[in-house]
């Protein structure tokens, strides 16, 4: 059977020596930077990027894929223990995971967590060996109206998605499709909004405006906060759950996988939504719903298994369309571009090395972010005693390095201050950052495949509606802002969006 | 309640978009617009600046409606000092090496806290530049001189 090939494969090139470390590294490192708080996983893969810069393509794209999972990972971690969400879809897991480690439980919390993950890590692989390769087939016939639709919906998408406000996730795409024109234009060769500076005329690195937003931006922000954490420093005993909390756990887990694997092929949807979704949904079929927020295990199997689910998914439209379905995976593509491969569903074809060995380290990451969170927990929260003054001058320690070894060049830095400075701004004006990076990286793609699709249509606008692949795209992104809007849906959007929720 | 523009979140956020918007379309005004079949440089700026200014107006509405305040704390020595040390960083690199940038960006970076304890700042800089040295200069090989001029290259 093909699939069976293509995995043992995908077996043969990560289980190489070379490829296991770099899996184990980035899990590591990624778990780590993960515990650690105000910094979530985009900026901690930005961050990092500049290490791979000079490791093989695999490995390199297997090493950022750890440190992706292992940061969602280390997130849960500190939900559990601290009460306090490493990133954004953690913050379901806050809810019955801290209650339950108040009432002593946090080792079968943490441990459900581990096996949740990594029972989605699993089926999430089979799920990308079965789909990937009949999605690239469809996707090699894409045109550039396809293209263009494709990306629309994943826009609107990202946008309506986002935050609790649709408006200004609209109006933040829109701002990122703006500065992603910065730069030469490809078609004409003429500088755009570069003000004469010779820097400009090649863009803007989204690597600089991931870490001056995500992460320069998020310390200004922070050290505006007062600090205030209660760690939760009981010793973690009893790691195992009972037979009762597996029992609990199984269809949560199942369910959880289910949703988070749906929504993570939808591009443009993060992994918070997942998590409220199956959240919510653990909640309704409950017995006794009321055991919910008072340490129910079923609030932590669930939306920790959608989540991870997600998380893994989101590579499906990434390495088979070549399109980011989130803004962490256009990391991931702008890693292989620094790489020299063009993304794009040939990448399977030509590459299948690096498309197979990906998804099999996958798994391996899984089991390694497994063995490495149950038993090493103690470590972790030790390190979660480290106060952020020590933490942050280090994190811009990093990030500085990592920006000056993209272009060895002085002036992104003067750059990532400058965005930084705007990130803060956007923050305190409550304008959501997501959308805008995702509406950056596509933006270019976008404007040369509406150009293209007009050319070849002969300015005919109805092309991408004639086109039935096209058309599907443009009738689904309709659906997604009609759906939003009505008033039912809103109403409960906001009760999903907005527990008041801890940046 | 009475309207009060000066803390007024979606108000700044709009006039934000609605200022971005303007310039983004006063300077495309000099690329070639071109047609929809055709379409020239200036096209798509164009149009997406008109929905900057639209979405501007949308927002500041909403801030004229809800009267949102701006939220939270505001450390103005962290905005100054973050992104100063970001630039010296930059600037230090090129002109005196990794281990001088990186000696001078920590401390720099921990005044922004509110907390400066000197003996713990001098120890966190001096681990955290050794680390890094090992780190990115030996293990990863990133072709940098460590002291410009002296060591290095």
């Amino acid at each position: 059977m093909d699939l069976f090939n293509n995995l043992i494969f995908g077996f043969s090139v990560a289980l190489t020596w070379q490829n296991l470390w770099f899996c184990f590294i980035g899990v590591f490192l990624g778990t780590l930077i993960g515990v650690l708080p105000g910094i979530g996983p985009l900026a901690t893969i930005a961050m990092l990027l500049p290490i791979t810069f000079n490791v093989p393509p695999v490995a390199a794209l297997i090493m950022l894929a750890g440190i992706y999972y292992g940061a969602q990972y280390g997130g849960s971690t500190t939900a559990i223990l601290v009460n306090l969400p490493g990133e954004t879809a953690a913050v379901v897991t806050c809810i019955d995971g801290y209650q339950m480690a108040r009432q002593g439980r946090a080792g079968p919390a943490l441990a459900i967590a581990a096996i949740g993950s990594f029972f989605a890590g699993t089926v999430c692989t089979l799920i990308i060996a079965l789909f990937g390769p009949p999605l690239a087939e469809v996707a090699l016939k894409f045109g550039a109206p396809e293209y263009f639709s494709l990306m629309l919906m994943g826009l609107v998408a990202a946008a309506v998605l986002a935050g609790d406000n649709i408006t200004k996730a609209l109006a933040m795409v829109v701002m990122g499709l703006l500065l992603g024109i910065i730069g030469t234009d490809v078609n004409s060769g003429m500088a755009r909004y570069s003000f004469g500076i010779p820097e400009l005329t090649d863009g803007i690195g989204f690597i600089v405006i991931a870490v001056g937003v995500f992460a320069i931006g998020e310390i200004v922000l922070n050290l505006g906060e007062t600090e205030k954490r209660a760690v939760f420093t009981n010793k973690v005993t009893g790691l195992m759950p009972t037979k009762a909390d597996l029992k609990a756990s199984f269809w949560p887990i199942v369910r959880g996988t289910g949703i988070g694997a749906f929504l993570g092929v939808l591009p443009g949807t993060g992994p918070a939504i997942a998590s409220f979704s199956s959240y919510m949904i653990e909640k309704k079929m409950a017995k006794d719903p009321s055991r919910f927020g008072k340490g129910a295990i079923e609030g932590v199997a669930g939306p920790e298994s959608a989540n991870n689910a997600d998380a893994q998914c989101k590579f499906i439209p990434t390495l088979t369309l070549g399109i980011p379905a989130s803004a962490v995976m256009a990391l991931m593509l702008g890693a292989l571009t620094i790489q020299g491969i063009a993304p794009g569903p040939q990448v399977m074809t030509q590459k299948p090395d690096l498309f197979w060995g990906l998804i099999a380290s996958m798994w391996i990451g899984n089991a390694m972010l497994v063995i490495l969170n149950l038993p090493l927990v103690g470590l972790w929260v030790m390190l979660l005693k480290v106060p952020y003054r020590l933490l942050f001058p280090a994190i811009m320690a990093f990030s500085c390095i990592g920006i000056y070894s993209v272009n060895n060049s002085p002036f992104e830095l003067y750059l990532t201050a400058i965005f930084g400075i705007i990130g803060l701004a956007w923050a305190k004006l409550d304008m959501p950052p997501a959308p805008m990076l995702l509406g950056f990286v596509l933006g270019p793609l976008m404007e040369e495949n509406l150009r293209r699709a007009l050319l070849i249509s002969r300015g005919d606008p109805t092309v991408f509606f004639t086109r039935p692949i096209s058309l599907g795209f443009m009738i689904a992104t309709a659906l997604i802002i009609i759906i939003m809007v009505l008033p039912a849906v809103k109403a409960r959007r906001a009760q999903i969006t907005d527990p008041s929720t801890p940046r | 309640m009475k309207f009060d523009w000066r803390n007024n979140r979606d108000f700044f956020g709009g006039l934000m978009y609605i200022v971005t918007g303007a310039a983004g379309w006063w300077i495309a005004r000099d690329y070639p617009f071109g047609s929809a079949l055709r379409m020239g440089p200036g096209y798509f700026p164009t149009v997406l600046s008109w929905m900057m200014i639209a979405f501007g107006v949308a927002i500041m509405m909403m801030g004229f409606k809800n009267n949102e305040k701006i939220k939270g704390n505001w450390s103005i020595r962290a905005l100054i000092v973050v992104p100063l040390a970001t630039v010296t960083f930059g600037y230090l690199m090129e002109e005196a090496g990794f281990i001088p940038a990186l000696l001078v960006l920590i401390p720099f970076a921990a005044v922004a806290g509110r907390e400066f304890k000197l003996v713990e700042i001098a120890l966190l800089t001096v681990g955290l530049t050794i680390l890094s040295t090992l780190m990115f200069i030996k293990g990863l090989g990133l072709p940098y001189p460590l002291i410009k001029g002296w060591w290095g290259y």
